[in-house]
């Protein structure tokens, strides 16, 4: 039984689709806390706190690393398996069909792109908080000399989207995520079985739904806090 | 009405192919896709040149032999349609129109335009059948069937293992065709009682072939003549899932 998860397609598929729920599960959660920053920062503080070096936000981090693991190599395998099965004649023409969206076609790279993100975004805030605290640090000293803690999340968010260069890499990062989710939540209902006629307009309208809501909820706080540090009225109150 | 066409060329599976053009001229729009090429290989024949080699059989879009991929689409250009059913009338006066084979590293080209379809052969003798007597006829009403099984089902067994869902599919995947054989017997209760194991069996086998896996774009079923959904392959997802967590 064990083995259909890694020698089968469809069973491969199966651990595509619950590491990519997991991965949505997760990412929900974390756009939910990102947005108390907007409205409460000492609020997003204390959320920093609690999510700090001790067992718990430790085990979490390490499933959450383990998910990224596992989907990110069975995307590989899976892609590598399908790119052999395609031949190595191509056509040479292609057209679009109809009703394929563009995201479906290119999960891999919008992954890719997710995975590069998520690189940049560890060493802004995860190499500056709980690593940190592992390493025993009280104290993070930032590139412009300022001196914060560890758990003072909104002070490091103030600080990196201080950038316009940062904003706008992470709004293209929010971009891939969007497409990625827009194919992948539907997707992964399909994978497990749970789909049919009546369902995918639905689902798909569900899809698009969420993706959009991840992504105005993350765009949001980077939005806010670039503008509430350089609009001339914002920094006045 | 007169058209351009590139032709991939190949003498043989082991040879190197290319694409060649031709001309054909005087075509009536009513002509059909295969008999302009019936027309083009009179020519040729005329000419002492070798005739393009292409599938065909009932020519009346039911026994999913014709092939062709056509200006990127398979089956060309026209939704549930098969090849064979495509008419001149639906390409413009002096088009040129490239005519590929089936592109799929479990379909290899025989000739020309030729290719070997036999893995789906394959797949359907793994389990896509049903262990019944079938000596005589049975009464059409002995078992009664819910109306909307036996639709669903219909709808499944109108595939006609052309290849079409496997060679538009970025991936190779099979599934459509997979997901129609093993839906349209899982609604009957004949087929339901060998579903786990057919489930199993057909998805080993499609496997095994060298097809890809599904990532659920939804060109097979965009491009299948039949109109085959991708819900039947959700169905096979469940069935295989299912039997699977049982084993
Ligand atoms: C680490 C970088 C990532 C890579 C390389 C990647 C790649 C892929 C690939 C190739 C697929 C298969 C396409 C398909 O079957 O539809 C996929 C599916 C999926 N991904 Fe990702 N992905 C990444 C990150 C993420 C993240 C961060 C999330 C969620 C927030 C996510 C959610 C999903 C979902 C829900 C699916 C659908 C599963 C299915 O089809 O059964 N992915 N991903
Ligand atoms: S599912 Fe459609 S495209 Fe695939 S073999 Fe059957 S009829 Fe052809
Ligand atoms: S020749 Fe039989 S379906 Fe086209």
């Amino acid at each position: 039984m064990s083995c259909f998860l890694c020698n089968s397609s469809l069973g491969k598929k199966l651990v595509m689709s619950l590491s990519g729920l997991f991965l949505v599960l997760f990412i929900l959660f974390h756009m939910s806390m990102n947005v108390v920053a907007i409205i409460s920062p000492e609020g997003y503080d204390a959320i920093c706190k609690f999510l700090g070096a001790n067992w718990y936000a430790l085990a979490g981090t390490v499933v959450l690393a383990l998910g990224v693991l596992v989907h990110f190599g069975y995307a590989l395998i899976l892609t590598l398996d399908n790119y052999r099965a395609r031949g190595k004649q191509r056509y040479a023409v292609t057209t679009k069909e109809p009703g394929v969206s563009w995201s479906s076609k290119n999960m891999l790279v919008l992954g890719v792109i997710v995975l590069l993100g998520l690189g940049l975004h560890l060493t802004h805030f995860w190499a500056k908080m709980q690593l940190q605290e592992l390493l025993d640090n009280h104290e993070v000293v930032l590139c412009n000399g300022q001196v914060v803690s560890p758990t003072d999340g909104a002070a490091l968010i103030a600080y990196t989207f201080k950038e316009w260069y940062n904003v706008v890499i992470y709004l293209v990062w929010f971009v891939a995520l969007w497409f990625h989710l827009t194919h992948g939540i539907w997707s992964m209902f399909q994978t497990a079985g749970c789909a049919n006629d009546t369902w995918y307009p639905r689902l798909k309208f569900a899809a698009n739904a969420l993706a959009t809501l991840i992504f105005l909820g993350f765009a949001a706080v980077v939005v806010w806090y670039y503008v509430a540090q350089h609009c001339p009225c914002c920094a006045a109150c | 009405m007169n058209f351009t066409l590139k032709i991939w060329r190949q003498k043989d599976a082991k040879s190197k192919g290319a694409f060649e053009t031709y001309k054909v001229s005087d075509i009536s729009a009513d002509t059909s896709f295969l008999e302009m090429l019936d027309i083009l290989n009179n020519n040729l024949v005329h000419e002492g040149k070798d005739p393009v080699a292409f599938d065909h059989d009932c020519r009346e879009g039911i026994c999913g032999m014709c092939s062709l991929h056509i200006n990127g689409l398979a089956h060309g250009p026209g939704q549930n349609a098969t090849t064979c059913q495509i008419y001149m009338r639906k390409f413009k006066d002096g088009d040129t129109i490239t005519i590929e084979p089936w592109r799929s590293a479990a379909f290899p080209v025989i000739k020309d335009l030729v290719v070997n379809r036999g893995a789906y052969d394959q797949i359907l003798q793994a389990g896509g059948y049903v262990s019944v007597r079938t000596n005589s006829v049975p009464d059409a009403n002995a078992i009664p069937i819910p109306k909307a099984d036996a639709d669903e089902s219909m709808d499944a067994a109108a595939c006609v293992g052309c290849g079409a869902c496997a060679a538009t599919c970025k991936n190779g995947s099979a599934m459509l065709f997979v997901a129609a054989r093993v839906s349209s017997l899982a609604k009957l209760p004949q087929g339901r009682v060998e579903g786990a194991r057919r489930a199993k069996a057909m998805v080993a086998k499609m496997d095994e072939l060298g097809f890809g896996n599904c990532t659920n774009t939804g060109a097979c079923q965009a491009e299948c003549p039949k109109g085959i959904s991708i819900a039947h392959i959700a169905r096979l997802n469940r069935e295989f899932l299912r039997a699977k967590l049982r084993d």
